[in-house]
């Protein structure tokens, strides 16, 4: 009996921070890891394309037109005999900026205005959501037409276009949580500690409104890589020879009979993107909110 | 009386609540005062206009719908409710400063303590280095008896009476001349609750600061206040230092709220609650606010407001009953 005591163990509690709970709940989710992994192999060849392969994006070799896949070209060459790989490799560059930029606009531009509608309520509320109401009622792909023919073409406008048209999703996702955050008692216990109000917002407010953000962003990045594609597809987007995938498409779409490769390549190079952000985003919401899971 | 003595002085303040459904009357006419040092407690029902009056002193009640119609409050000599936006900011947490009813909630989940107890001092020190504000917020941790090497944790990781340690910590962080407890014990089980009245009793001794209690439990009035003001439907029926509450309890209100509590050397079947329900704010009655569940009820009650009677020194009550002869104040 009394070597009962000595068999009580102590029991390590092991300390982990917030970003490692989250790492931990994130890597045990197989799909969501097979998108980090196709993040990280599209990042990997947007850095790397000019060491990644022998050609130019842009160098025409009329000797090579509309070559099938071959062991030099392994996704076979364009109408102007340029290598598809290639240009698919250095179009990784554009779709990630366009992705990550256009979201960065929106996100920053939403939650700001978001923030400021759910904080003070009232007037400035009613006057910031018509006119996210206004956004909403324009179809996407129609605003970023208009906005993209009014400011003209070319990678910034594009941008700005897609940046523009996505700000009511996080606007209202911000507001929202804003919304359930401004009761809370350690928002008034704040206010009672004489802090201003932009001080509450940004220390108190947005850690706690950050995790469906960061879903949405992520979730959004996909979608603004679709937006582009679609945008360069119709002719406004990023102009040609710049190898964009919704422009090559866009070419390929002439030689589709003849040569299926100079669209399938590029269609896949799409599909692969925008799977490997809504895997990591379904896998981010998963591990930011384990509440939500079942 | 000496008026530079006076820390905080609230003169006949009204506070309506302006809803679609009516106006709620939640404070009318609040007469207080507090000298340094000292506690104030103030006790009554749910509903009586107890956090509305506190949270005016510290001017964070919601406008709209809350409207002060009347009314001063003096802290040292100048009233609250004419400072600006920012000059109410550097009295909050430094000079006056709250503790909140429930500490589950009065915590940011996603900051740890220290960083709490970090920011109140850093919105008011704006000079002091960073590692000089974290060397305060550690003794100020220790001085509520929580060990520096847990400032790191997150609040989820502290017991209730833990949080409210901290939340206690937060308040005294910039030594304000007054805090403000909104039943700081009312979410925590008896024996913390003695633990943190204990706590809250040494360190008002030792920083000298006065304090406004607000709860609805007498026996927290017995621990730890010097004055007891009685509210009663956004009023003070009732308002004396502790012993003359508990000795000489005068208003049928007090009374009342007296005989709530089971006595000990008597076998009693059953608690003798006040009957009804306090009156709604909407439409309270006419005349004493309390004339509907009061067992003296005269006639008189029904129609007139009673006026305040100070009945010995300090000792104030509003009741028909003591109004002729024996008052020998107003």
């Amino acid at each position: 009996m009394a070597t009962q005591s000595e068999n009580i163990e102590i029991i390590e509690v092991k300390h982990r921070t917030q970003l490692q709970e989250i790492w931990r709940r994130y890597k045990k989710n197989t799909r969501a890891v097979i998108g980090l992994i196709m993040l990280l192999i599209l990042i990997f060849s947007a850095l790397f394309a000019s060491v990644l392969t022998p050609y130019d994006p842009l160098e025409t070799n009329y000797s090579l037109r509309l070559e099938p896949p071959n062991a030099e070209h392994p996704f076979g060459t364009d109408e102007l005999g340029r290598d598809i790989l290639t240009r698919i490799l250095y179009g990784t560059r554009i779709s990630l900026t366009v992705g990550l930029i256009a979201v960065s606009i929106s996100s920053i531009t939403g939650c700001t205005l978001g923030s400021i509608a759910g904080y003070y309520g009232g007037r400035i509320d009613n006057i910031i959501m018509r006119f996210i109401d206004v956004i909403m009622a324009i179809p996407g792909i129609l605003l970023n037409i208009s906005i993209v023919a009014a400011l003209g073409t070319g990678l910034q406008n594009v941008m700005i276009a897609i940046g523009i048209s996505s700000i009511p999703g996080y606007c209202r996702i911000m507001r929202a949580s804003i919304l359930s955050l401004r009761g809370q008692e350690f928002i008034e216990a704040s206010k009672a500690a004489g802090a201003k109000d932009f001080h509450i917002i940004t220390t108190h407010i947005w850690p706690n409104a950050m995790a469906p953000i960061l879903i949405q962003a992520t979730l959004r990045i996909g979608g603004a890589i679709l937006a582009c594609a679609s945008m360069s597809f119709i002719g406004l987007g990023i102009v040609p020879p710049t190898p964009e995938w919704g422009a090559m498409l866009s070419t390929g779409r002439d030689f589709l009979r003849d040569a299926p490769h100079l669209t399938a390549f590029p269609g896949m190079a799409i599909m692969f993107s925008v799977l490997a952000m809504n895997l990591m985003g379904d896998g981010l919401r998963d591990a930011l909110d384990p509440k939500l899971k079942d | 009386m000496d008026n530079t003595k006076k820390l905080l002085e609230i003169k006949d303040l009204t506070i309506h609540y302006v809803t679609v459904d009516g106006t709620v009357r939640a404070v009318e006419n609040l007469d207080l005062s507090i000298n340094a040092g000292e506690t104030l407690g103030l006790v009554g029902e749910t509903g009586a206009g107890k956090t509305t009056s506190v949270k005016a002193v510290m001017k964070i009640l919601p406008v709209p719908p809350a409207k002060v119609i009347s009314g001063q409050i003096l802290f040292k000599g100048e009233d609250i409710l004419k400072k600006s936006k920012k000059e109410m900011r550097k009295i909050r947490g430094a000079k006056i400063s709250m503790i909140f009813q429930d500490p589950m909630t009065s915590l940011n989940p996603v900051m740890t303590v220290s960083e709490q107890i970090e920011e109140a001092i850093g919105l008011h020190n704006p000079k002091k280095s960073r590692r000089e504000i974290k060397k305060l917020s550690d003794e100020m941790l220790e001085t509520v008896g929580i060990k520096a090497e847990r400032s790191m944790d997150y609040p989820h990781q502290f017991s209730g009476g833990m949080k409210q340690r901290v939340v206690i910590a937060m308040a005294l962080a910039c030594n304000p001349e007054l805090i403000i407890a909104d039943e700081p014990t009312t979410a925590l089980d008896v024996t913390i609750q003695a633990q943190v009245l204990d706590l809250m009793k040494k360190l008002k001794d030792k920083f000298n600061t006065s304090m406004i209690m607000i709860t609805h439990d007498l026996g927290v009035v017995a621990e730890i206040c010097d004055y007891v003001a009685i509210m009663y439907s956004g009023e003070v029926v009732e308002h004396g230092t502790r012993e003359h509450i508990f000795h000489n309890a005068l208003h049928p209100y007090t009374k009342g709220l007296f005989a709530c509590i089971p006595n000990l050397y008597e076998d009693e079947k059953r608690l003798k609650p006040i009957k009804g329900l306090t009156p709604d704010p909407v439409n309270l009655p006419k005349g004493c606010k309390f004339h509907p569940r009061c067992p003296y009820a005269m006639e008189i009650c029904s129609k007139e407001s009673p006026k305040t009677a100070m009945m010995d020194e300090g000792h104030m009550v509003k009741c028909h009953l003591y109004k002729e002869g024996m008052a020998d104040g107003k």
